[in-house]
């Protein structure tokens, strides 16, 4: 079993790296067809026709197209991402600079989430059709159906404006005590667990709510398991694919997906980094942002495969 | 240098003042700034509405007012606009020249760059050259291009001769892009310069930390230890910071967002009445409404005073149909103020001969308060006979498919540092943005003529018959000039309007103190 899963481990990061590959080659072509480039970017409406020129050949922007694709994959190869073209920095200190601050908020954010989706999730699935579960599903679904940045922006208008206990921006710079750090994200934290909350729990539940109708758990019923036995030990494990898709899903929408959270609470992290990289069109910082992206996707998908396969027994004995 | 169109509202790069040149201040105090001795010490974090990996602090790239702000603590110019946008030394002590055209300059003695060098000439002229050089990628080069040799001639003085005479050179000194750094200077991670504050940390889309200049050559000055200077893109975000007291000054605040903080106690706005604003565009050389009597029943029907009130809740100065504001030192007092008269409108309009047939008038976000001023004037166009219909088209675009190109319709325009800039740019007849397609060669002599002219009350004369031409003769509409308004808290003192733009002409950081 052990060599039939590292070869499947094995198989999916050549797959992986096969689509990074597909994916920077899909990204650069797609910031290609964008109107306009760098230089005119940079340029605004200063854009002359000579001005451009110049500054298109102090960037390398002259060259071919594949050229300047070679170029960039053989850097990346050999892992320097390059520099960006707006401010000359280094690609990998913008990002080592905004990479931590959504680790943070992601990290945090699936500490709270994935706990509590799961508790309820598990919860309604065993005490389905009760009053509990229909209030779960009932404040679930609305809490679905309200868009994050309204969500956000009522919570800085009460904790933050009026009642004052949070503070409305949550980034600081050199913060390095952890509750102060978390007195900083409350609010973005808040609502993106709201926001990925829903999906987790109800998919926990479904999954669970049909595993818990096959015959082999009323087999364990009969054998006299209570019922928090029968949901941890008999159900879950058969049940945890889904469920830990559904958490790799959202954890991974967590770390390049936030945009509309880190506006409004105005959070340097890898979203607005690469939002701004696509408005400049800055080549390097947007295929680097996207192959972090793409990259922590294709892990976390991984992993959750692997988790459920070996939690599942019957997946883990072919 | 010049895209200047948008107001308030959203962000992108093409936003607010591009060239509004340069901030006052240093040899200024307003009456309301005297009346309290400035007091030294404490920290502030200040706002600005844009933040983005392309935040600069390379005096060449500035773009975004926010990049001005940034590059104000860290750098001065030769020159600074004051309150009535006239030149004043600032690094230079003395500015002269021979008929406009070779211009000398001596250097104030004296100061030193944050690393303790010395400024001499050669810095001066590296900081001028590198505008013409193509690979430095210049916003400023069309500015720039003026300047045919820049040579130090001690090592106090340079001098600049200039392809043709112009009498605004100085202001030109005094745009923000012409900040003064040290000779050789190509890595702009950090910025060294001989600004009010040392750059501690730059980090671009994230935040910009500037620590008082303890060395710096205005005596006193600056009054804070320590600023914080950060972009807040969201509008709301902005405003809810500063009422939730994460910040002292939030700059570029909607009209609409004034209330809220007015009622806060502990807050307040600073308004700056400017050179921005949205015009009304007859486009002369369009048929049927391509005619100057059409232009002026749609002048007399625009209702200043309603429009100020009711769509930038007061915070707006009335125009006269030309785009020299009343605070500009040009500004010719004596052409009467363009008042709502509909029944001078309905006599020019039954003159045009457009008839009852519907003449549709475009407007859009991307130029502020268009939607609404046209609503105006449609209603007050419907009482004699005309049947204006407002086509609404989106922002995204606006200014590449609909400006210049729509027969009526709107623009956004924002100040100039200079009247000769601003009527090169839209009013000459062979200008690409001239506006409403307006030609006349006795306006572009007079034009040349004052761009040489050194003498200002020459100058003022032929600036102010230009005035009188542009209210009288092209198809502009300029009811309003709206203000730049920033919120802050009512501790922090110091701050009086600079018409180059907001949070006092982006040069706030060196004139504010915290009151105890």
């Amino acid at each position: 079993m052990n060599a039939a899963m590292l070869r499947l481990i094995a198989l999916r990061l050549a797959l992986g790296l096969l689509t990074l590959a597909i994916v920077s080659a899909l990204v650069f072509t797609a910031t290609e067809l964008l109107p306009g480039d760098v230089a005119e970017a940079l340029l605004g409406q200063s854009a002359t026709p000579q001005a451009v020129a110049g500054l298109r050949a102090a960037l390398h922007l002259d060259q071919p197209a594949w050229k300047r694709f070679l170029i960039w994959a053989g850097g990346m190869l050999s892992g320097d991402p390059g520099r960006s073209l707006v401010n000359q920095l280094p690609v990998a200190s913008l990002i080592g600079n905004r990479l931590p601050n959504s680790l943070k908020l992601a990290g945090l954010t699936a500490c709270v989430t994935v706990p509590l989706a799961l508790t309820l999730g598990i919860t309604t699935a065993m005490w389905r059709g009760s009053r509990y579960d229909r209030i779960v599903a009932t404040l679930i679904i609305g809490i679905v159906s309200v868009p994050e940045f309204l969500i956000a922006s009522l919570a800085v208008m009460i904790f933050a404006v009026k009642l004052r206990w949070l503070p409305a921006l949550a980034f600081r710079a050199g913060v390095q005590d952890f509750w102060t750090m978390l007195w900083l994200l409350a609010m973005p934290i808040g609502t993106l667990t709201l926001v990925g909350i829903g999906q987790m729990a109800r998919m926990t539940r479904a999954a669970l709510v049909t595993v818990l109708a096959s015959s082999y758990i009323e087999m364990a019923r009969l054998k006299g398991a209570g019922p928090i036995r029968i949901v941890l030990i008999h159900a879950l494990p058969n049940a945890l694919g889904p469920i830990v898709n559904a958490v790799a899903l959202s954890t991974s929408f967590l770390l390049g997906g936030v945009i509309i959270v880190e506006t409004i609470f105005n959070y340097p992290g890898l979203a607005k980094l690469m939002v701004d990289a696509v408005s400049t069109r800055d080549l390097p910082l947007v295929q680097a942002c996207a192959m972090l992206f793409c990259g922590a996707y294709l892990s976390l998908v991984l992993i959750a495969d692997v988790v459920a396969i070996l939690a599942n027994p019957r997946l883990r004995q072919r | 240098m010049r895209d200047d169109r948008t107001g308030f509202s959203g962000a992108g790069r093409r936003e607010f003042i591009q060239l509004a040149a340069a901030g006052a201040g240093a040899l200024w105090l307003p009456g309301s700034a005297q009346a309290q001795a400035p007091r030294r010490g404490g920290s502030i974090r200040a706002a600005g509405y844009s933040s983005s990996t392309a935040d600069t602090v390379d005096p060449a790239k500035q773009t975004l007012s926010t990049d001005y702000v940034r590059c104000n603590m860290f750098y001065n110019t030769l020159t600074l606009l004051d309150a009535n946008l006239a030149p004043q030394p600032e690094l230079a002590e003395s500015i002269e020249s021979d008929k406009a055209t070779v211009w000398t300059i001596k250097l104030r003695k004296g100061i030193t760059f944050h690393d303790g060098k010395a400024l001499t000439a050669a810095d001066v002229v590296y900081s001028l050259n590198r505008h013409n050089d193509p690979k430095v990628g210049s916003i400023a080069k069309p500015l720039a291009a003026q300047m045919t040799e820049v040579v130090a001639t001690a090592p106090d003085t340079v001098r600049i001769t200039l392809a043709s005479p112009n009498a605004d050179f100085p202001v030109v000194l005094g745009t923000f892009h012409f900040h003064i750094i040290k000779e050789g200077t190509t890595d702009f991670t950090k910025a060294v310069g001989t600004g009010p504050y040392m750059c501690k940390e730059f980090t671009p889309g994230v935040r910009t930390v500037g620590v008082r200049n303890p060395n710096y050559w205005k005596p006193g000055k600056p009054y804070l230890d320590e600023i914080e200077f950060f972009g807040i893109p969201d509008e709301t975000a902005r405003v809810n910071a500063l009422l939730a007291g994460d910040i002292q000054i939030a700059g570029g605040i909607t009209p609409r967002s004034t209330r809220q903080i007015k009622a806060q106690p502990g807050l307040a706005i600073f308004e700056t009445p400017a050179g921005v604003y949205t015009d009304l565009i007859v486009r002369l050389d369009a048929p049927v409404t391509g005619n100057l009597d059409f232009a002026l029943a749609m002048k007399y029907l625009q209702d200043r005073e309603q429009m100020r009130d009711a769509i930038w809740q007061g915070f707006a100065v009335i125009g006269n149909d030309h785009p020299i504001t009343p605070s500009n030192r040009f500004y010719n007092k004596d052409i009467p103020l363009r008042a709502f008269d509909p029944d001078k409108a309905k006599f020019h309009f039954q003159k045009s001969g457009v008839g009852s047939s519907a003449v549709p008038i475009v407007v859009s976000p991307a130029a502020a308060g268009s939607a609404e001023m046209a609503v105006m004037l449609q209603e007050a166009g419907s009482k004699i006979g005309l049947n204006l219909e407002v086509r609404r088209v989106p922002a995204d675009g606006y200014w590449a498919n609909h400006w210049l190109k729509s027969a009526v319709g709107y623009g956004n325009i924002n100040p100039r540092p200079s009247v000769d800039i601003l009527l090169s740019l839209f009013f000459k007849s062979d200008a690409p943005w001239n506006e409403s397609a307006y030609k006349d060669p006795k306006f572009d002599q007079l034009l040349l003529a004052a761009r040489g002219e050194t003498d200002f009350a020459k100058r003022k004369q032929m600036y102010g018959d230009m005035q009188l031409m542009i209210r009288d003769s092209s198809g502009m509409g300029i009811p309003l000039f709206n203000s730049y308004l920033d919120g802050h808290v009512s501790k922090l003192k110091g701050l009086s309007p600079v018409p180059v733009g907001g949070m006092m002409g982006f040069n706030f950081a060196e004139n504010v103190w915290l009151e105890a």
